[in-house]
């Protein structure tokens, strides 16, 4: 067994006092794929804005085997900002190069590499506000593929993309999988989960299970994860697991 | 008609220090303007503007119409203006507008109030809209570090600027430190604002800040476009606009601003890029 390339130790993450992430334990094996399923609210995209650093957790710890790159659900880009296709995917880059250092030489064909090789070819030089959904959604993959992070946060990926290009998202998926790359992926389709993800994290604020898929994704677990309460307690006292 | 455009550059020297001065301004002014309006943040200049008003009216009282007072004055005034609003938004959970709306109101009304208990009107005038002899050495000094201490960092600032208007999230994830970077751009746009009184008035500061960017945006789709076109229409529009101030008796602030004005009600209407004519016109499609 490898060193796990997520470790999460007792992590409780809050919005205003009441927990979206409650007291989860666990770790990620190094170049696992890894599906995180739940219901609305179940602080799916909480989790993994802890692991990538962006939500400060009010209680316990995230460790990283390395660098993370994030896709996030919503994209806070700008979609009528004056720059073209190439430029966002170069951005990818960010990491090696930052705020001043120059390209290094071949970028731009790495840039257009990635963007062939989301289907993209071609779009260069197309400004972002341009394209469709499905297609900015293979535009936020190529900028992945040059972060060239050992560790990928997927949140929904294929949400608003058609089913040919959620097919070609998934091999890139593959893809990273076959080379050693850690993913965790927010999901909602069940049967693609089975599909392709070996290992699932069912969440319903707190962990329902985490394993194997088909274990995890049992009758009963699901039942269990239906019944979380939405609503927050406005009530609720401190937490008392927070003494032990 | 060559004459009435060289002719009172050549023939007085007041003219020539201030339209060296704004075409200065134009070079560093006109890129700031244009990242502010990339962040949606087109009104923050104005903000800034009339922020700066209370420190400047604090330091004419002290030194008068000097430029040295005036722009340290209105550089605290700015600043504090940006500082407060942006503190207060980050510490109070609030909206950054709100706040900034705020600090500016009670900043300009401070200010008008100081002006109008001391000032003549003569020197409220030049103070609140420009004057040609506003421009003096220590004026054209100011006005051009400033800009040589603007186009240095945005050299170095450009592409994290450009990173945090288009991508504040990813910026975020990567630790590109954009609120730091947020912060030095502002205290630039409070500089540029500063520089741009003695010869264009606190109320018209902004005007070649925002109104060459706004106008670039309809002829060009890409941001490194956007900003060269920008600084062209700002140094035509200075040009221009000091001799309008000149031949037909103008402030110099009002002069130039409204020439170009004129410059974005061209662009907005004729522009290749999303201009009133570009969304009328029905091209032929293409096959494919």
């Amino acid at each position: 067994m490898t060193a796990p390339a997520i470790r999460i130790e007792n992590l409780t993450v809050a919005h205003g006092g009441h927990p979206a992430v409650h007291h989860i334990s666990g770790s990620v094996a190094a170049g696992s794929l890894t599906a995180i399923v739940g219901p609305n609210g179940a602080g799916k995209t909480t989790l993994l804005r802890a692991i990538a650093g962006l939500h400060p957790p009010s209680g316990g710890r995230v460790s990283l085997a390395g660098r993370v790159a994030l896709l996030p659900q919503a994209a806070t880009l700008d979609r009528g900002f004056p720059i073209c296709c190439r430029d966002v995917v170069l951005l990818g880059l960010w990491q090696r190069v930052g705020a001043f250092a120059p390209m290094p030489p071949g970028s731009g064909e790495r840039a257009e590499e990635a963007l062939a090789a989301v289907g993209l070819a071609g779009f260069g030089r197309r400004p972002v506000g341009s394209l469709s959904a499905g297609q900015f959604q293979r535009l936020l993959f190529a900028r992945l593929l040059l972060q060239d992070a050992p560790i990928l946060l997927l949140d929904e990926p294929f949400t608003a993309v058609d089913a040919r290009t959620a097919a070609d998202l998934l091999a890139i998926i593959r893809r990273w999988h076959g080379e050693g790359r850690t993913i965790l992926a927010v999901l909602h389709d069940l049967d693609l989960v089975r599909a392709e993800f070996p290992e699932a994290l069912l969440l319903a604020r707190e962990p329902i299970a985490w394993g194997p898929t088909e274990q995890v994704l049992s009758a009963a677990n699901r039942l269990r994860a239906r019944m979380m309460a939405e609503a927050w307690d406005d009530t609720a006292g401190p937490c008392a697991r927070d003494a032990a | 008609m060559i004459e009435a455009i060289l002719g009172p550059f050549a023939e007085f020297s007041f003219l020539r220090r201030a339209l060296v001065g704004c075409l200065a301004l134009s070079v560093s002014a006109a890129p700031l303007g244009m990242f502010l309006m990339l962040r949606r943040m087109s009104l923050t200049g104005d903000v800034l503007a009339h922020g700066i008003l209370p420190g400047v009216a604090l330091a004419f009282l002290v030194g008068g119409l000097s430029v040295v007072s005036l722009a340290i004055g209105g550089l605290a005034g700015g600043l504090l203006v940006a500082l407060a609003a942006g503190a207060l938004s980050r510490a109070t959970g609030g909206r950054e507008d709100a706040s900034l709306a705020a600090t500016y109101l009670v900043a300009l009304a401070f200010g008008v109030a100081l002006v109008s208990t001391v000032a003549d009107s003569v020197e409220v005038m030049a103070l609140l809209f420009g004057s040609v002899l506003g421009v003096d050495d220590a004026a054209l000094l100011l006005m051009c570090g400033v800009a040589t201490a603007t186009l240095l960092v945005l050299a170095f600032a450009w592409r994290p600027l450009v990173l945090e208007c288009f991508d504040p999230g990813f910026a975020a994830a990567e630790g590109a430190r954009g609120g730091l970077w947020h912060l030095v751009f502002l205290a630039l746009v409070v500089l540029n604002v500063v520089a741009a009184v003695a010869a264009l008035g606190t109320l018209m500061a902004v005007g070649l800040l925002m109104l060459p960017a706004i106008a670039a945006r309809h002829w060009s789709g890409e941001v490194s476009g956007i900003a060269k076109l920008a600084v062209g229409i700002a140094a035509a529009s200075s040009f221009t606009g000091l001799l309008l101030s000149y031949h037909a008796d103008l402030p110099t602030g009002p002069a130039i601003v409204l020439t170009a004005g004129l410059a974005w009600v061209v662009s907005v209407a004729v522009g290749p890029v999303d201009s009133l004519a570009a969304r009328r016109v029905r091209r032929r499609h293409l096959a494919g």
